[in-house]
């Protein structure tokens, strides 16, 4: 799932001094399991923003929606008139609806409401953390279904760097765990610590990011 | 030979070598290179030049391995993986080569957090493996990582790092052997102060029968102070400095009583890993405090060194 958190209240608020008309649009898929964006975000926000700005914009009236997948346009299009109705839309969904709706209502101003942070899973309640960097060719045959491009702090792909002591990553002890222990102790359980032996060669990172913006064309889906 | 440079001469030969490191100035100010180049002129057979060490902005390994050249000495470029993608760590290689560089140490890098750019963006498009890897590769096929020719020779000795000290501790000789067979000439190894974990991880090399096809040189550093071991207990990971020296270090007072004492535990402990099978040489992180390099070989035994 995306993970994401909300942005600071005070950012959000500058955003809105002069609006008359806000309409707070949540979404109810990733960014509600992570609990930063789903309905009860929303009506929380709603009523965070009215004390945010009850001294500099008291007159504000603020809508407060919530739809199923704000990354596809069919969820959003019932909302076409409330959104050409109001001044701003503050979306509380991830970056990509945020833009699905800044793209599919080309006059509405459309800022965000949180900040993406990665795809990841919930290890235990109110903890979420990384898994996928979304590098565009799966490495985790090799590495016993631990990533090291998006769990490595370095990306190693040939074993641990020197920062590694007692399981964890010297860029934040408390917090990250090293990938490469969790590589070994799974490769060792699993009987395939022989793979560690391999040099794995540079990685084509020409399918990540560092591609430039991707996109996947499925012929025989295109209408 | 693979460089014809003298630090490879002499582990050739089997001689015990002696390298040390050279951290260069946070801006570029030439005189202190000159003055640490003095301090080491002699005493050692080659010289590290640090590259944005912790990644502390400094002047370039490059520049000030080039200028120690010039004078005749034998620098040890190092070059980490943080800050460079395949491309410019390419082109520095071939600027180096050409400005008469003939030593290279791969590094992974450390992490931006822990220097004075936090916010910075890495690089580590390859890691230090791949990039030995692809020195390698230059040097013997003469091609880019690319797989275009490089044009020109590229005699360089190539050297990389091991932390016996790191965890998982199996794992720390299956990466040196990874490191070998991606083509390193010479290891040097993380500062040791725990020696029995040491001689652990140098029993395991010499199993594995690493100690033939690479020359390691143990790493040590002398101490200032007992607050000096404290602070690498505390804040380098992958380093340990084990009770007992930092209870020796404690009992030998302050200031210069220290600091005599911190040199003869770096001797004491160069006299040990020497007489450890497979290991050839040692190298001396003298961290800002260049002018310990002298001392401490002397009390070592290890001067004069050779004109090989």
């Amino acid at each position: 799932m995306i993970v994401a958190k909300r942005k600071p209240l005070p950012e959000i608020a500058a955003n809105l001094q002069s609006t008359r008309k806000l309409l707070i649009v949540g979404c109810n898929t990733c960014v509600a399991i992570c609990l930063a964006g789903g309905e009860k975000e929303v009506a929380v926000m709603g009523s965070a923003l009215h004390l945010a700005l009850r001294n500099t914009n008291p007159a504000i009236v603020i809508t407060q929606r919530s739809i199923e997948r704000q990354c596809e346009e069919e969820f959003n299009a019932p909302l076409a008139e409330e959104i050409a109705a109001h001044d701003v839309v503050l979306s509380m969904a991830c970056g990509v609806g945020v833009q699905t709706l800044a793209e599919q209502f080309p006059s509405a101003i459309v800022y965000p409401a949180l900040n993406t942070a990665f795809m990841g899973r919930p290890e235990e309640r109110g903890i979420w953390s990384e898994r996928c960097a979304g590098c565009g060719n799966c490495v985790l045959d090799k590495f016993g279904g631990v990533c090291p491009i998006a769990r490595c702090s370095k990306n190693l792909l040939n074993g641990p760097c020197g920062g590694s002591e007692q399981g964890k990553c010297e860029v934040d002890p408390k917090n990250i765990d090293c990938a490469w222990q969790l590589i070994y102790d799974r490769l060792s359980r699993i009987g395939q610590l022989d793979r560690l032996l391999e040099v794995e060669p540079p990685k084509d990172w020409s399918t990540s990011r560092h591609g430039g913006p991707r996109k996947i064309v499925r012929e025989d889906m295109v209408l | 030979m693979k460089s014809g440079g003298k630090l490879e001469r002499i582990l050739e030969s089997g001689v015990f070598a002696v390298t040390a490191e050279l951290g260069p100035p946070k801006g570029p100010n030439l005189e202190v290179v000159q003055t640490k180049m003095g301090l080491l002129t002699g005493v050692c057979d080659a010289i590290n030049i640090t590259d944005n060490q912790t990644a502390i902005v400094r002047l370039s390994s490059v520049a000030a391995c080039a200028l120690l050249a010039q004078k005749g000495l034998e620098p040890v470029m190092q070059m980490t993986c943080r800050d460079r993608n395949r491309l410019a760590i390419q082109a520095d290689l071939f600027g180096a080569v050409a400005l008469g560089v003939r030593n290279l140490l791969c590094l992974t890098g450390d992490h931006q957090c822990f220097g004075n750019h936090p916010t910075a963006k890495n690089v580590y498009d390859m890691d230090s493996i791949q990039l030995i890897q692809m020195v390698k590769r230059m040097r013997d096929e003469r091609l880019t990582q690319g797989g275009d020719p490089v044009d020109g020779p590229m005699p360089l000795f190539i050297g990389g790092a091991a932390n016996p000290f790191g965890d998982p501790f199996e794992f720390r000789v299956i990466r040196l052997a990874k490191k070998v067979a991606a083509g390193v000439d010479f290891i040097q190894t993380q500062c040791i102060f725990d020696l029995p974990r040491f001689k652990e991880f140098m029993v395991r090399v010499v199993d594995r029968g690493l100690h033939e096809k690479v020359h390691i040189l143990a790493g040590v550093m002398p101490l200032k102070s007992a607050g000096a071991a404290r602070y690498i207990n505390n804040n380098v990971a992958g380093i340990k400095v084990p009770d007992e020296i930092v209870k020796r270090m404690e009992g030998a007072g302050r200031g210069k009583k220290a600091q005599a004492e911190g040199l003869k535990l770096c001797a004491e402990i160069i006299q040990e890993v020497r007489q450890m099978p497979g290991v050839h040489g040692v190298h001396i992180m003298a961290v800002e405090w260049e002018e310990a390099i002298a001392q401490i070989t002397e009390q070592a035994g290890l001067l004069p060194r050779p004109t090989i």
